[in-house]
């Protein structure tokens, strides 16, 4: 199972990322487990400076904006 | 047909550059058709040409899309630029900084950084962090949300040139002042402990690949289709303001207390904006209002500055990781900074 961390200060866009990966996972029946963190000093320590920022079994792989679906998919495969 | 199609679809990753010339010929023959479109189309209606409405409706079939062109041109080129610029770069680049050139330097990489209010906070910590000194952080947090490409594009678009141009000089000018000020203050002690904290301590960098420009040219069409989809209605409403006051008279109702001649209007306007939140779009269709009723320039930019400058949200957000005091010190800066704007504008122009 993948641990997966939405990282942002619950924007729009940081729902939307979330919503996205969920939908997409589910897509691919992939097992994930998705986390919202909002806590600015747990972001920052992440080095995320533009949110939304993904981050996946602990490496962060995306900073600002939503991301695409063929992105979410490399991710999860 | 459908191989033409197929082949148009796939050049931007095939010829990328190509594509950019292409696409931009056929932009400016567009562009070029829309006046002569305009009264086209106007003459087909059964009115007077002559009449205000005919004015008015011509005024409206070629501004809006006139706007919406430059729009999505300038938006496109600044989502290519942001494949130049990440946060990360600006940051190397302003990291350690001396107050002034670093003033100067943050406020023109707020212009053509990608910013979005919602991440202004983990951005002012990541600035910390690398060693961006307080003032020259917050030049950037000035510059970023205040001066940028649709408020410089529909201000041009509505209200010509020079007012854009003014905007721009006197944005940049508002942003490298201000953090220079609160730089000179030495506040570092307003900052959160946990923030000061992180102060200087060499984050995790996160350094991606370097894009192609396939993937640039696709930086450029996704960031139209966040910013033209989210903002064309206020460009709608905007233009069609416009038309409607088209060819009469200003009315002065607004202008015995929104004019240059009374002195209270430039604070009564940036009082006014601190409540209000929206994006530099949604103010411009307001601004065209008050300025077709009298209101003079200088309190409608000062007013526009405010609504985007000084918002009660984005200081509640930023209450996080500044204490009241910095916070207050910020928004008195920027005020005071404000009010200068209107005053001299309304004196000068």
């Amino acid at each position: 199972m993948k641990n997966i961390k939405v990282l942002g200060s619950g924007c729009t866009k940081c729902k939307v990322t979330a919503e996205k990966i969920r939908g997409r996972a589910d897509a691919l029946q992939v097992d994930v487990e998705i986390e919202k963190v909002e806590d600015f000093a747990k972001i920052a320590a992440y080095g995320v400076m533009a949110t939304p920022g993904v981050v996946i079994d602990e490496v962060v792989v995306h900073a600002g904006g939503v991301p695409s679906d063929a992105a979410i998919d490399g991710w999860l495969r | 047909m459908s191989t033409l199609g197929e082949t148009l679809m796939q050049a931007p990753r095939r010829r990328p550059v190509l594509t950019l010339l292409g696409g931009a010929v056929a932009w400016l023959a567009l562009y070029l058709m829309l006046e002569p479109l305009s009264f086209a189309l106007v003459g087909l209606l059964p009115l007077d040409p002559t009449s205000h409405l005919a004015g008015a409706l011509q005024f409206f079939l070629y501004d809006t899309p006139k706007v919406l062109m430059l729009l999505v041109g300038v938006v496109f080129l600044m989502g290519v630029v942001h494949t130049f610029v990440s946060p990360e770069r600006t940051r190397a680049l302003l990291a350690g900084r001396r107050l002034g050139a670093g003033n100067a330097a943050a406020a023109a990489l707020g212009v053509v950084t990608p910013f979005c209010s919602c991440s202004a906070v983990p951005l002012f910590i990541g600035f910390l962090q690398a060693g961006v000194p307080l003032g020259v952080t917050f030049s950037f947090l000035i510059a970023a949300p205040l001066v940028n490409e649709v408020a410089l594009v529909l201000l041009a678009g509505l209200f010509g040139w020079r007012v854009a141009l003014l905007y721009l000089a006197v944005g940049l000018t508002l942003a490298i002042i201000g953090g220079f000020v609160i730089g000179a203050l030495r506040l570092e002690g307003g900052l959160e402990d946990w923030v000061r904290d992180l102060q200087n301590q060499a984050p995790a960098t996160t350094a991606g690949a370097t894009p192609t420009w396939a993937e640039r040219l696709e930086g450029g069409t996704r960031h139209v289709g966040e910013i033209v989809g989210k903002v064309w209605i206020y460009v709608v409403i905007g233009v069609a303001v416009g038309a409607g006051i088209h060819g009469y008279v200003p009315q002065d109702f607004m202008a015995s207390f929104m004019g240059a001649d009374t002195w209270w209007s430039v604070p009564a306007a940036v009082l006014l904006g601190v409540p209000m939140y929206t994006n530099a779009a949604g103010i411009i269709p307001i601004l065209e209002a008050l300025m077709a009723k009298g209101a003079s320039l200088g309190t409608a930019l000062a007013f526009m500055m405010s609504v985007i400058a000084l918002s009660a949200p984005e200081m509640i957000i930023l209450r996080r990781v500044l204490k009241p005091r910095l916070i207050a010190t910020f928004v008195g800066v920027v005020a005071f900074g404000i009010l200068l704007v209107g005053f001299v504008f309304n004196r000068v122009l």
